[in-house]
């Protein structure tokens, strides 16, 4: 009786160290270490995350903790206000924007692209897809690999017999966003009817969650496909499709070819960052990419968490962009940096910009 | 028992419980914790009430009959989630009952003393492996595994709507059969102290009779069971209908209604894993939390019935006692 | 029927009787190995496919951003120690007290409602209770927090630890009360000294397997934890948890993490088993003499 007794004071105690540990804690950072917490895209999540584990060696004192939750977790999280920042590929469209509780920034931070990731044992190492072609497997009427579709895109190659497994998004997601708006540009069944969104009414295919998800369905199933982007495909080993671009040619989805769809931007996000480049006009622009954003109230409301917020993002779009070619993200044209900047230099706390430069 | 509680009642009666404030102190803060029991599914159901009206105003019964979950045009319905949960679970019990009750039967009436701890122990530790290692396994061991048995079924079997389209490895089989391999320890466990409990007295008039143990089985005994054992699997339905990883792992994650087995479905569980964090529009939300709502429903329901059969099994055992 | 020997007939009747007998016993065998070969495949599986991925780092290490090998969960460790315990504060005072309640006080209309609103807890998805805490702790803190995760799975808790103290509290005899009493003792007293040490080793089953059943658990923690990449053990800020880490690395596709999450479930599982065997072993004599 005797050692049960002890045993329930030594857990007692051990309970009570623990939470008296976490209170002390929860009064404020002895410290002074600042933790920001945001949420959102898993489309930059490769990226995202190297940035906050090297800003921690840069920046002992603030900690930047990302759960990537999938771009409409990242809106709607930083709207009920339970992160201090939201990372999202689809900007908020005006509606959105209006039942924000307060006036949001976008920052574009870097340009990705949402290639088609395809699982093809057997076949050739780089399938090469029209847009009809990818429209119609997304709407259902492709179901078998050698169809005779894709056999006129790819003559020569051969095709494996197997059934078509369309992978997307389960979540509300950016990347879904890019791609849907693509799909929309090039077919007009599917914007008739299914639209654009970050989510949809999928006619076929298996959800997944997150970029990781499809990319993890894509990888596993024979005969999977996919749209995911590039860094997934890459550190996955999965063969992506070279689509046929709006100048004729087919593209393969590379940092270089993402460089030109973002280039032909920086005209029209003088007058609003939301920029959608699919379906870019040069030469070797590939088709379906896009910019990701960080979003952030333009007005903070505590002081230490709002320049830290800011200074991260002073850093982000600029010492942050050399982390984002190796991982195959296309760093932001100079032009853009410019605008980055004066979005930059609009948050404020208390009507006093944060941002000193 | 019972003896017990009256006789506590009727100490309390003579007023030697309570006579000092500090007992009195006492009860009312035993109150407060016990009565904060109530308040959770007081404040749950009302929280859930509350939050679903946006979608009960908009779509109104028809939320309940549509099968479309169109966010982009604003179009909500819960019958796809209700049609995957109660296939995923029905299925489930189809595999689960018999093995379950096979095993209740032999830990109960056939095992060996030296036996029946290990094994219990085994179907115990099932009961207390967490959804999330089921999920886990689900994906890398169980769909590898069963891509290759879809496909042979679809070659088979195809011309049953049960088998066809494509053998993905995920969806409404897969689910299923993870679902039945994590209710088998409920039934198993929950029957088995049933027939534990029929008195010795049924069994031994049987024998005496010259029944053989089936017989025996088959007659008194079940017949006092059979009320604890129809609780047990409604019970284990219970906890089908209200899994979620293990589920969200494997079924595909696409509401689309359809009668085969290889196709990917939803069930209500999954989709608010999936979306609730997600929803942007208030509409949105709303129909996600109708879906809880729905979902919280049909587990009361189910609950309360398994609790009333299996209640009403001790019951007739305590006045078989004292008859 | 009648042109057969009597005594054929009943050795007919008999043989068949004998088959039906034997066919209960294979069935009956046949589906308890049905019944424990998944519980060995999969434990196998968590074994080989973790093992190789316990190492030190393993323990000691925050997780390496995606794509990248090494690193570790010790954060996640961590943290669900830390989620079981705040848990543990939360759920077992209202469990404990509450069910002591119910044994002696609790044969009235409100002790029924109280007991059936404890089965109604027992049989909510983990997923609804998420949503709940959500509605109630994250959005009002405007955080996602260990408070949160820890609010969550305390509610799980209750009805496990509610209903075992209820049984057992029931079971200590009239007699121990009543000494208590004679020597002068308050009720509160009484309760405390006599009837909860009478019925500790029940109450402390009941409580490790409450432990073992949330600790496992994912859902609630995906709706109010977020979880984090760096240490934290602050209640409230978000929180690393093994489930969560589990599910996040399973459903992703770089193999490091898969292994990882292999690693992390084996984890989990001997946790569990552990505890299960403990609450075993705490009433193996006990309520065998009481039954």
């Amino acid at each position: 009786m005797r050692s049960v007794w002890r045993s329930s004071w030594a857990l007692v105690v051990v309970l009570s160290v623990l939470i008296a540990g976490c209170a002390r804690e929860a009064q404020g950072p002895a410290t002074g270490q600042l933790t920001l917490t945001g949420a959102g895209a898993t489309f930059p999540y490769p990226l995202y995350s190297k940035w906050f584990s090297e800003y921690a060696k840069v920046n002992p004192q603030v900690r930047i903790n990302y759960q990537s939750i999938g771009s409409g977790g990242g809106i709607q999280q930083l709207k009920a206000g339970t992160v201090d920042f939201g990372a999202s590929d689809a900007p908020l469209s005006n509606e959105e924007l209006k039942s924000m509780p307060g006036p949001v920034v976008h920052i574009p931070t870097v340009a990705g692209a949402v290639v088609i990731a395809c699982n093809l044992p057997g076949g050739p190492d780089e399938v090469r897809l029209t847009p009809e072609i990818i429209g119609d497997i997304y709407l259902g009427d492709i179901k078998r690999w050698n169809d005779h579709r894709i056999a006129a895109a790819n003559p020569g190659a051969r095709l494996p017999d197997l059934p078509v497994v369309v992978a997307h998004r389960s979540d509300g997601s950016g990347t879904t966003y890019i791609f849907t708006h693509y799909l929309a540009a090039v077919r007009k069944a599917w914007a008739d009817r299914v639209g654009a969104g970050k989510s949809v009414d999928w006619p076929v295919g298996i959800g997944g969650k997150g970029n990781e998800g499809v990319t993890g369905v894509v990888k596993q199933t024979p005969g999977g496909i996919g749209y995911v982007e590039l860094a997934y495909a890459v550190q996955n080993s999965l063969a992506s499709a070279r689509v046929r671009n709006a100048a004729g040619n087919f593209v393969k989805p590379t940092l270089s070819t993402t460089q030109a769809a973002a280039s032909g931007a920086a005209e029209a996000m003088k007058k609003d960052v939301r920029v959608s480049i699919v379906n870019a006009k040069a030469a070797d622009a590939y088709p379906i990419a896009g910019f990701t954003y960080l979003l952030v109230y333009r007005d903070q409301a505590n002081r230490a968490k709002g320049e830290a917020l800011v200074k991260f993002l002073d850093w982000a779009i600029h010492d942050g962009q050399r982390l984002a070619e190796p991982l195959l993200y296309a760093a932001l044209p100079p032009d853009i940096v410019i605008i980055d900047e004066a979005a930059l230099r609009t948050i404020r706390f208390q009507g006093k910009p944060l941002l000193e430069k | 028992m019972s003896s017990v509680t009256s006789r506590a009642h009727s100490l309390r009666q003579r007023g030697v419980f309570g006579a000092n404030a500090s007992d009195r102190v006492f009860r009312w803060g035993l109150f407060v914790f016990a009565a904060s029991v109530l308040a959770i599914i007081v404040v749950l159901g009302y929280e859930l009430a509350h939050a679903s009206l946006p979608s009960m105003r908009h779509f109104g019964w028809r939320f309940l009959i549509t099968s479309r979950w169109d966010p982009v045009h604003y179009v909500f319905g819960a019958l796809p989630f209700v049609y995957g949960t109660l296939v995923s679970s029905f299925l489930a019990l189809l595999i689960a009952v018999p093995i379950g009750l096979g095993a209740a039967v032999f830990l109960a009436e056939l095992s060996p003393r030296w036996l029946r701890g290990p094994v219990s122990f085994l179907v115990e530790l099932l009961a207390a492996v967490p959804s999330i290692v089921y999920g886990l396994w689900g994906i890398f061991v169980l769909l590898p595994a069963l891509r290759p048995v879809q496909v042979w079924l679809g070659q088979h079997l195809g011309f049953l709507p049960l088998f066809q389209g494509p053998a993905y490895g995920i969806g409404m089989m897969a689910a299923g059969l993870i679902l039945a391999i994590m209710v088998i320890p409920f039934i198993t466990a929950v029957s088995r102290e049933v027939l534990q409990a029929v008195p010795a007295s049924q069994r031994e008039a049987a024998y005496a009779l010259g029944a053989t143990r089936w017989e025996a089985l088959r007659g008194p005994v079940f017949r006092y069971a059979r009320a604890g054992i129809l609780g047990a699997i409604i019970l284990g339905l219970g906890r089908a209908v209200g899994e979620t990883m293990a589920v969200t792992m494997v079924i595909g994650n696409r509401p689309d209604i359809s009668l085969s087995l290889l196709s990917p479905s939803y069930t209500l569980a999954s989709a608010l894993a999936n979306e609730f964090l997600e929803a942007t529009v208030q509409i949105h939300t709303s129909a996600l939390l109708e879906l809880a709502l729905i979902l919280f429903a049909i587990t009361v329901v189910i609950n309360a019935i398994a609790r009333a059969m299996l209640w009403s099994v001790s019951r007739g055992m305590a006045q078989g006692v004292r008859e | 029927m009648t042109s057969a020997p009597r005594r054929t007939r009943s050795r007919v009747w008999e043989a068949k009787r004998k088959a039906a007998n034997g066919t209960m016993w294979i069935v009956a065998c046949t589906a308890t190995v049905a019944a424990v070969i998944p519980l060995v495949v999969i434990l196998y599986y968590v074994a080989a496919h973790g093992l190789p991925a316990l190492n030190i780092a393993f323990f000691t290490q925050l997780p390496k951003p995606p794509g990248e090998t090494g690193g570790g969960m010790a954060n996640a460790i961590v943290g669900t120690l830390v989620l079981v315990g705040l848990a543990s504060a939360i759920g077992l005072p209202i469990g404990i007290l509450g069910g002591v309640y119910l044994a002696e006080f609790g044969n009235n209309r409100f002790g029924w409602g109280v007991r059936f609103a404890a089965d109604v807890l027992a049989g909510v998805p983990s997923i609804v209770i998420g949503i709940l805490v959500w509605v109630i702790v994250v959005v009002p803190m405007h955080s996602f927090s260990a408070l949160a995760g820890g609010v969550a799975l305390g509610i799980m808790m209750i009805p496990t630890v509610m209903r075992t103290t209820e049984e057992l509290v029931r079971l200590v005899p009239l007699s121990q009360r009543e000494a208590a009493l004679s020597l002068g003792a308050t009720q509160w007293r009484t309760v405390f000294k006599v009837v909860l040490l009478a019925a500790k080793g029940g109450i402390i089953t009941g409580v490790l397997l409450a432990v073992a059943r949330i600790a496992g658990e994912t859902a609630p923690l995906l709706l109010t934890t977020l979880g984090n990449s760096f240490w934290s053990t602050r209640l409230d800020r978000p929180i690393a948890s093994l489930p969560l880490q589990i599910f996040q690395y399973a459903i992703s596709p770089w193999d490091d993490w898969h292994a990882k999450a292999w690693a992390a479930s084996l984890l989990l599982v001997l946790l569990i088993t552990v505890l299960s065997i403990a609450a075993r072993y705490v009433t193996r004599g006990r309520l065998r003499a009481v039954r």
